[in-house]
């Protein structure tokens, strides 16, 4: 008896210091460490990707000295092995066992889409800096959900469909991982390219981990179009690019990539069989822009690799956190005022070298370049930004509401306009 | 189909055999369903990776792979399996453990980077065959994997060793009786398999990258040309490489929904009537 | 060979000795959330489900001398028409969990028509395959199964949202499955299976139809992993691709390995011993895959009878240990 009687007064001292009523606990957790729950993959498949989200969150953290808003930051690193269930199990020990006051992270979608699912529950803030998914910012968002220095799916191939309208191309065939990202970023290219009056001649679907592409390479080469847009991730993307020079593709018909295609985790393995691939993307390691430029040479001299979508994506979004935490003085502990505060920090100081805000669903605003992998002159391919379309919105030119309305891209629903 | 899609059919089951005839020989003889065989190929890949692009010699990584994945090899059957005796279960298992632990070893020497083994400059770029343009390498491979299925049908035909493989796959205990050391023999072949295994990652390295989880898909049509082969039979292997192939590239130009269904759904009716395989033959009880 | 350490099962009601024990673990278990954090308690409600599944594993490999390699296809099955059929179709949980387990059962009856002629090697082998087909239908047929992605919803009802709750439910579920599964292993027909484990021809020429047996056995190992996926559903509110893969069937084999061949409850502990392994290994080090690895071979080496049979050679005769693990 006397146990459990003990046992209920200690779980009430521990809520009171969980809810910080208690004016002089106030005080203490003040003191305390901010507590960041990183989910990364850091075995698996994307293995390499999520070793690169660690090393951006560390850089910047060191930049900082492990300081936001005075206060210590401790950063508790867990494996979600790229699989949604040891994801999903990471995010509940980083909650409620390691008592974190935010999760940040995941790479592949489907991990971050189970983790969005359970801090639904418990309204941790959760920060995805890479995971892409449309609706999480449109159709059904969660208010604790935020896309800090990420990017919606369809938001940079929508203009991308613009411009190859405008490179006079008329006939597009896409081939994609089959899985939302996939289907999102092929949907905003096909809907703005057909509706502009081009035509999508054949879309192929493959699951991941495709080993040989030889079977879809065959078809593309029959189909007599102006344009290839390749939407392929990590090692898919690698095989690919290489298949599709070793077909002799490569040079009769331009290659198009989705911004992962052409990224450094992707390249900085390959040859001459990457040159001249042209993506959409926010960032563009080769920009000459000056903020670019110090942000590539101090990673580079750090980590000894041009930083990837996910050193740079991750680098920003904890900046993120850590200025909006500065205007709330570290107040990490008042969950409604910190998510308040992130959803209003507009970013400054950010490797892109300009500033970034979230527009009213909680999307970041870009300026989109359209880019190009081109060598260094060390002899390493980067890519390099041959024009840019500024300020897009995840709706594009549409109006938000209306756009919400159509159904999300899917293999089924690709927005295709019929001619 | 057209003569394209069959050279990519025949290129992949090439492949597809040089691994999955390493991994029948072994459970041809053993009984043993060596789970660890993609780690062997993955591995193997990656060591004839560095091998090649440090030394510039495919060859010299084809040799390396081999023999670093046979050593390999000797660890797994001489300093783990032979302690769980005849218990496929157990052997099973243990295989699968012995996986786990090189994929995660893998991932520690090499990282997570997607690598390509850099192939010779006379292999590079295509040829016309049949009217089409195709790369020169994918024909490389279809032709090693001819070669592969030549030396091992003499081996096993011709050979004093290759008697004792056969007599073993059938009743491993009267070549025993007979006075032969059968455990050498199956030393050897474990060793064999291994190398052969090796020899695939290096091969598929080339053309179907190095990364993480790359094991995962070879071990599996590996599984399934053997179960539709049946257990030790050369031409069974060859069979089934070739269905498993075929029906892959034909899957995905066909039935992309269907992907994985096309091979595993024969393969289940086959196993269901001819529990043994195609070529399998009943064993002494 | 590998049962050779335990002997045969004798038959006995809860009487005695073993009905003290039997309520002490239940009392103790129950009493778990009183000094667990959530987070220890999610782990305790893990556990449970997953000693269902390896349980009915075991019905199989430890009573009827076949294991399989895909009962996680069926546990997974389970867990996707639980998901689908609340969130998407808007039945009720009760309702949706009722047709995962059928569904899940339905699977089995599809194995074991097509398994139930082979036996050892060809039998691992066999329903591996079968499982990979679903796992590929999973995967692929994505208008449904969402894919990659899987499915999400609010699949627990609210009076069970509650850390506490849904465990004593979880609790309370087990305890009837595991009753259900120890009465069945235990009656003449678990016993014909036995015999069948220990001699197949023996029990035809007895005049046995063994493929009708074993086509039994297998439908009713595939109803239990169907519950024990319906409850992992519901524990996740979500189920993916990786629910139905190769992984989990072998992580249920191993945990009923570890737990102890044809103990049936040596399932818990085998299911408590790896999740637990797990989760303490990986706080510590990035390398978990590799000690998981090593785990799978230490214990094939050293423990082949699992923990059970590890803590039977090792206890004194007639103890309660003995009494607890073996009547």
């Amino acid at each position: 008896m006397d146990r459990r009687q003990f046992l209920k007064s200690s779980t009430a001292a521990v809520a009171a210091a969980g809810t910080g009523a208690v004016p002089w606990r106030r005080a203490r957790a003040q003191a305390a460490p901010i507590k960041v729950g990183l989910l990364t993959p850091l075995t698996g498949v994307v293995a390499s990707g999520g070793k690169e989200m660690v090393e951006g969150v560390q850089f910047y953290l060191e930049s900082v000295n492990h300081q936001m808003a005075g206060r210590k930051v401790e950063l508790l690193i867990e494996d979600d092995a790229s699989n949604p269930d040891t994801a999903l199990q990471k995010a509940r020990r980083l909650v409620e066992q390691g008592n974190c006051h935010m999760l940040i992270g995941d790479l592949l979608a489907n991990t971050g889409l189970a983790v969005a699912n359970y801090v639904k529950g418990t309204g941790t803030p959760y920060f995805i800096p890479i995971i892409a998914a449309d609706d999480l910012t449109q159709r059904h968002r969660i208010k604790n959900v935020i896309r800090v220095a990420g990017y919606s799916a369809s938001a940079f191939t929508h203009p991308f469909g613009d411009w190859c309208l405008k490179q006079g191309y008329k006939k597009i065939a896409t081939v994609s991982q089959d899985y939302t990202f996939g289907h999102e970023q092929c949907g905003g290219l096909a809907q703005v390219f057909t509706e502009g009056g081009g035509q999508i001649v054949q879309q192929f679907w493959h699951p991941l981990n495709t080993a040989d592409f030889s079977p879809y390479l065959g078809q593309l080469a029959d189909l007599k179009v102006d344009a290839i847009f390749a939407m392929e991730t990590g090692a898919d993307a690698t095989r690919f690019i290489q298949q599709y020079a070793s077909f002799g593709l490569k040079g009769k018909t331009p290659l198009l990539g989705a911004m992962n295609a052409t990224d450094q985790s992707v390249i900085r393995t390959l040859g001459e069989e990457c040159d001249g691939i042209i993506a959409a993307a926010h960032f563009a390691e080769g920009s000459d822009n000056p903020a670019t430029q110090k942000f590539v040479r101090e990673y580079e001299a750090r980590y000894h690799k041009i930083p990837s979508l996910y050193g740079f994506s991750m680098y920003s979004g904890i900046m993120w956190v850590a200025q909006a935490l500065e205007k709330i003085g570290g107040k990490v502990e008042d969950r409604d005022a910190f998510i308040d505060a992130v959803l209003k920090t507009e970013l400054v100081g950010s490797p892109l070298g300009k500033t970034v805000k979230l527009d009213a669903y909680g999307n970041p605003i870009y300026d989109v370049q359209i880019r190009k992998t081109v060598k260094r002159a060390d002899g390493k391919y980067w890519n390099v930004p041959i024009t840019s379309y500024p300020g897009v919105s995840q709706f594009w030119k549409y109006d938000p509401e209306t756009y919400m309305k159509q159904p999300p891209y899917s293999r089924t629903f690709q927005g295709i306009k019929k001619a | 189909m057209s003569a394209f899609q069959l050279l990519n059919g025949l290129t992949y089951a090439a492949l597809l055999f040089v691994v999955a005839s390493g991994f029948t020989l072994i459970f041809g003889l053993l009984r043993i369903v060596n789970l660890a065989h993609g780690a062997l190929y993955l591995v193997g890949g990656y060591i004839g990776f560095s091998i090649a692009s440090g030394t510039g010699s495919f060859v010299l990584g084809g040799l390396g792979a081999m023999a670093a994945v046979a050593a390999i090899g000797f660890v797994l059957d001489q300093g783990l399996l032979r302690f769980v005796g005849n218990n496929e279960l157990r052997q099973v298992l243990l295989t699968l453990g012995f996986a786990f632990v090189l994929d995660d070893m893998a991932l520690v020497i090499w990282g997570g980077d997607s690598f390509t083994v850099p192939i010779p400059h006379m292999l590079k770029g295509g040829m016309h065959v049949f009217g089409v343009y195709y790369p020169t390498y994918r024909l490389f491979v279809l032709a090693t994997g001819i070669v592969v299925f030549a030396g091992l049908w003499l081996l096993l035909n011709h050979t004093r060793l290759g008697a004792l493989i056969r007599a073993g796959v059938d009743d491993a205990e009267m070549v025993e009786a007979s006075g032969v050391n059968i455990r050498r023999v199956f030393l050897v072949t474990f060793l064999l398999g291994s190398a052969l295994a090796g020899l695939g990652g290096l091969m598929g390295g080339a053309f179907l990258s190095l990364y993480p989880s790359a094991d995962a898909e070879i071990l599996v049509f590996s599984l399934a040309i053997v179960i539709i082969g049946g257990r030790g039979s050369l031409v069974g292997v060859g069979v089934g490489s070739l269905l498993v192939g075929l029906l892959n590239t034909l899957g995905q130009v066909m039935f992309p929904e269907l992907a994985y269904f096309v091979i595993f759904g024969p393969m289940a009716l086959l196993l269901a009537f001819r529990p043994l395989g195609l070529f399998g033959r009943a064993t002494p009880a | 060979m590998s049962n050779a350490g335990s002997a045969p099962i004798k038959i006995a009601g809860l009487t005695g000795r073993s009905l003290v024990v039997v309520l002490l673990v239940l009392a103790t278990t129950a009493a778990l959330p009183l000094v667990l954090s959530n987070y220890q308690l999610e782990l305790a409600t893990e556990m449970l489900i997953f000693g269902v599944l390896a349980m009915s594993i075991d019905i199989l490999s430890g009573f009827a001398g076949r294991t399989s390699l895909g009962h996680g296809a069926i546990f997974g099955v389970s867990g996707y028409v639980v998901v689908y059929a609340s969130a998407q179709a808007g039945f009720s949980p009760a309702a949706a969990i009722l047709l995962g387990v059928i569904a899940a059962t339905a699977v089995a009856i599809i194995f074991a028509l097509l398994a139930v002629r082979t036996s050892g090697v060809y039998f691992l082998l066999l329903t591996l395959a079968l499982g990979m087909i679903v796992w590929g239908i999973c995967l692929r047929w994505t208008q449904v199964t969402g894919g990659e992605n899987g499915l999400r919803g609010d699949v627990r009802p609210a009076f069970l949202a509650g850390h506490r709750a849904f465990y004593w439910a979880v609790l309370a579920a087990t305890t009837v499955v595991s009753y259900a599964m120890w009465r069945f292993v235990r009656s003449p027909f678990g016993l014909t299976l036995l015999g069948i484990r220990d001699s197949e021809s023996r029990m035809k020429s007895l005049g046995y139809n063994v493929p009708l047996h074993l086509f039994i056995g297998f439908a009713v190992s595939g109803f239990f992993a169907g519950i024990s996926g319906a409850l992992y559903a519901l524990f996740n509110n979500f189920v993916s691709p990786s629910t139905v893969a190769l992984e989990q069937s072998v992580e249920g084999v191993l945990m009923m390995i570890a737990g102890g061949v044809g103990t049936l409850f040596g399932g818990f502990v085998g299911a408590a011993a790896i999740i637990a392994l797990e989760n303490v290994v990986s706080a510590y080090t990035e390398r978990w895959q590799t000690v998981l690895g090593l785990t799978f071979i230490v214990i094939m080496i050293f423990a082949p009878d699992g923990i059970i049979g590890a803590l039977r050679a090792i206890l004194p005769r007639g103890g309660l240990a003995r009494e607890r693990y073996k009547d």
